[in-house]
């Protein structure tokens, strides 16, 4: 893989100017039904960045996702990935996506290499899966440590593991943009520390990264920059807040109402 | 074998045949995408088809084809346009194609009641040349569809929004599994009848998955019961007095019932062994970030 990236790129909260963007979301608004989801959202991600989208429940963070790749239209804004407007955008091989899911499996049984080779057809689309293609979806399985049930049918995982196959089915295409909805809901501490590790790996090949998160959790130490969303407005773009890291280390009971929680959290933010 | 030797009896097998094939291979992505029961939807759609091709005068599974596939991509529409109660809108194309079917029958000068009834639960015997010509041509559209595009069939009906991040055609190919479905209905009607057509969509692919693991396999499973079962079926009709349609469908049935008590302690033993596979990571006092991929769960 002939990734370029500039090793020596700034990690800071601020984009450098002149690095190219990845996703550009400019004055974003859009609705779900009568209610505003977004109301003006700007967010840019560059190459090699990893951020973390965060917000309290309904506070847009899964739509601002969602609108960037197009499956929720925008009122108003603009979108551009890789310097392409969304809807000229055709390079889906350059994007990995993994929605929000509690599970890979669906209504008939498949085995693991079954559900991750179908995120190889964003490269072989219409077409048979050629012996590379069969070769990147085993080394996927292989990234998120299921090298040895990748015979296994997915309904026979545990919550952890339906995720790393939900990851797997992302990483196949090989692809220079990871677009995560929360991937560590639901998923248990080892399996945490298993995603964390593909992720950081990933990174370390010099993948974009944008995940929505609830907490910061296992991942946090690779989170470059964390873009807080509030009611369909972004308050605050900058390092990972402290209180959330604290608050999401492994241990920490997450009892709390998220009302209390928020406000906390934008007291020190804002 | 003195069953072979009747020509009308040659026809129903094939057409048995290639209904036992095509329905279980468009069923098993309605089954995937939870959509079970839209062949009994297109189905009682396809009712209307046939009234007009009685009104018509012209072979009433053309007619019934055309309908139902405009029926299937109205479905489609309002499953993937509809607001709150696509429900509804669908149980009025459900009815309304019932209804309008049996109002066009009794319009017509050739149709009876007791017509329609070979439609809706199938009369092999009078499987007619033209018939059998139709429903070869059909099927072997089916099977290029259900086979040839499988790998992005099977993508959009495991994860609709993931397919459509691939840059899958997602909204063409959701149609295409509608207008294969509808296509398969005009196939089977004949044989097992449009009341009983979703049975041989649904049921063997319920069996199959029993006791399968991959969705290769569930396929191949799906198919080749349902064969046996439409064949089987066909068969029983001729050297005993049922009806070729209800006999197909409850073989599937018994098929089910087999599998599914075959599976239960395969299952149970399958379980005990994945349960004895996990407490291991949550017993172990490793950290997260201890951990080396491919580590913790082994077989």
């Amino acid at each position: 893989m002939n990734r370029l990236r500039a090793m020596t790129q700034p990690r800071e909260a601020t984009v450098p100017s002149g690095s190219e963007p990845v996703i550009s979301l400019c004055g974003a608004r859009a609705s779900l039904g009568s209610r505003p989801v977004l109301r003006g959202v700007d967010l840019t991600v560059t190459r090699g960045e990893v951020v973390a989208l965060l917000g309290a429940n309904g506070s847009g963070k899964s739509t601002a996702v969602r609108a960037v790749i197009g499956q929720v239209p925008l009122t108003d804004g603009e979108i551009a990935l890789f310097g392409t407007e969304l809807r000229r955008f055709r390079q889906w091989s350059r994007i990995g996506y993994v929605p929000q899911r509690t599970t890979a499996a669906s209504g008939v049984p498949a085995t693991i290499r079954e559900v991750v080779s179908s995120g190889r057809l964003s490269r072989a689309r219409l077409g048979r899966l050629s012996r590379v293609d069969r070769a990147a979806v085993d080394h996927a399985i292989e990234l998120v440590g299921l090298g040895d049930r990748a015979k296994d049918s997915v309904s026979a995982l545990s919550g952890g593991q339906h995720q790393r196959v939900l990851i797997a089915r992302a990483l196949a295409s090989e692809p220079e943009l990871l677009i995560m909805d929360e991937p560590m809901a639901g998923v248990d501490l080892a399996s945490q520390g298993i995603l964390a590790d593909t992720l950081r790996e990933q990174v370390a090949a010099g993948t974009t990264v944008l995940l929505v998160l609830h907490e910061l959790g296992a991942i946090e130490p690779l989170i470059d920059r964390a873009v807080v969303l509030r009611d369909g407005c972004v308050v605050h773009d900058g390092p990972p807040p402290k209180a959330m890291g604290q608050h999401a280390l492994p241990g920490h009971d997450h009892v709390h109402p998220h009302a209390a929680d928020e406000s906390l959290r934008t007291g020190l933010l804002t | 074998m003195e069953i072979l030797e009747t020509a009308f009896m040659q026809r129903a097998l094939i057409a048995a045949l290639l209904v036992g094939i095509t329905a279980p291979a468009i069923g098993i992505y309605l089954v995937q995408r939870r959509q079970a029961l839209l062949g009994d939807g297109i189905g009682h759609v396809a009712m209307t088809g046939v009234g007009l091709g009685f009104l018509l005068s012209t072979n009433p599974i053309w007619m019934a084809t055309l309908v139902s596939i405009i029926g299937a991509i109205a479905m489609e529409l309002i499953r993937t346009y509809g607001k709150t109660r696509g429900d509804i809108a669908l149980a009025m194309l459900f009815y309304g194609g019932m209804a309008g079917g049996v109002l066009l029958i009794n319009l017509s000068d050739t149709g009876s009641t007791a017509n329609l009834s070979s439609f809706l639960f199938g009369s092999l015997s009078t499987v007619s040349d033209a018939d059998l010509t139709a429903i070869a041509a059909l099927a072997a559209l089916v099977m290029l569809v259900s086979v040839g595009l499988r790998r992005q069939l099977f993508a959009v009906s495991q994860d609709e929004d993931f397919a459509r991040v691939t840059g899958l055609p997602v909204r063409a190919l959701n149609l295409l599994i509608a207008v294969t479905a509808a296509v398969t209905v005009s196939v089977a009607m004949r044989v097992v009848g449009l009341l009983l057509v979703s049975a041989l969509m649904v049921v063997p692919v319920a069996a199959a998955q029993q006791i399968t693991r991959s969705f290769k396999a569930t396929f191949a499973l799906a198919v080749g019961i349902g064969v046996t079962v439409a064949v089987a079926g066909t068969s029983t009709s001729y050297y005993q007095d049922v009806p070729p349609g209800a006999t197909i469908v409850l073989l599937a049935i018994a098929v089910f019932i087999a599998l599914t008590a075959l599976a239960t302690p395969l299952a149970r033993r399958r379980a005990r062994a994945a349960e004895a596979d996990m407490d291991r990571p949550e017993c172990g006092s490793e950290l997260p970030g201890m951990r080396q991929p491919g580590g913790d769960v082994r077989v």
